[in-house]
């Protein structure tokens, strides 16, 4: 059963952007708040990365998928456009796969 | 117009990845629409399908996409204050809070002229973003095995190019680092998906306790 947890996902994305919009003001200028929201989105999308790049189900792996990352880390310093990125990162994978 | 147009076109490359990533972490047609519709912020709905595509629960895909979600919040209160929207169409200006929509907005000169580039972005990237949701979801049906193509690589390489921007100074770059460690040390012994509210729970402490540093 995924439809639950996707619109339950989608309802609370709105709601978060919601409050912003209509919540007095003061709520959200804590600056406790304004200090954590901000590092929400680089914790988690680095831990995303570890884990889909360095595990397998809950196995610590080292595999093709870091020499990919790699490659897409050189093509986000050149300044490489977010499609080229992610494809430099899955065609590395797959040509591997390939030769090895 | 044309500036917005233009962030347009680059979110629909994006939303190209997004709708192929999707499709390849299992969700239908249908979801992976309804996710670029309803959700329409784009590091949360990569984050919910890459906690499920990593064979996490469909919650714990959900809290991480919330928790992405939160800096929406702080979006609004700048843009509320900024365009003056009034009333019922607050409704509708709130689901086109999001990144592209509030750096557009901010960079303008006078509140017309923001209110016109908050519209105008928002209208375009919606249409754009699921655009290329759609194609990208209807081009991933007819390909043969995601892993052959490295589809797998695809959603890490994807959040690298997200992060990238926000990493410019040291406090960003060790909680990065930090995070990934965390995420990492907590994979062999937790549900797929926990690690992740693991590092989120950490975030929060760090905000909430750090001395005061300027």
């Amino acid at each position: 059963m995924i439809w639950p947890g996707l619109l339950v996902a989608c309802a609370a994305c709105y709601g978060l952007k919601l409050a912003g919009v209509f919540l007095p003001q003061a709520w959200l200028q804590d600056p406790r708040i304004q200090r954590t929201v901000p590092l929400m989105p680089v914790a988690l999308l680095s831990a995303l990365i570890a884990i889909l790049t360095f595990s397998t189900g809950h196995r610590l792996v080292l595999d093709v998928r870091a020499v990919a990352i790699a490659v897409a880390g050189v093509a986000v310093l050149l300044r490489a456009p977010f499609l080229v990125v992610v494809a430099s990162g899955a065609a590395t994978a797959a040509l591997l796969r390939l030769v090895l | 117009m044309r500036d917005a147009l233009g962030i347009g076109i680059a979110s629909g490359a994006y939303a190209l990845s997004f709708g192929a990533i999707s499709t390849t972490a299992g969700l239908s047609l249908l979801q992976t629409v309804e996710l670029s519709m309803l959700m329409f912020t784009g590091a949360s709905q990569f984050a919910m399908v890459g906690v499920i595509g990593a064979g996490g629960s469909v919650w714990a895909g959900a809290a991480t996409a919330a928790l992405l979600g939160t800096r929406n919040a702080l979006y609004g209160v700048r843009l509320s204050s900024l365009l003056g929207i009034r009333g019922l169409r607050r409704v509708l200006a709130a689901h086109f809070v999001i990144d592209e929509t509030t750096a557009m907005a901010i960079a303008r000169e006078s509140p017309p002229d923001s209110r016109f580039a908050f519209w105008a972005t928002g209208l375009a990237l919606f249409t754009l973003w699921n655009l290329g949701t759609l194609a990208g979801a209807l081009a991933t049906h007819v390909l043969p095995d995601p892993k052959v193509l490295g589809f797998d690589a695809a959603p890490p390489a994807a959040f690298l190019a997200l992060v990238a921007p926000r990493l410019r100074a040291r406090e960003p770059m060790a909680i990065a680092l930090g995070a990934g460690v965390v995420a990492l040390a907590v994979v062999p012994f937790v549900p797929a998906g926990i690690p992740l509210l693991i590092v989120a729970t950490l975030v929060v402490l760090l905000g909430v306790f750090r001395r005061e540093s300027h």
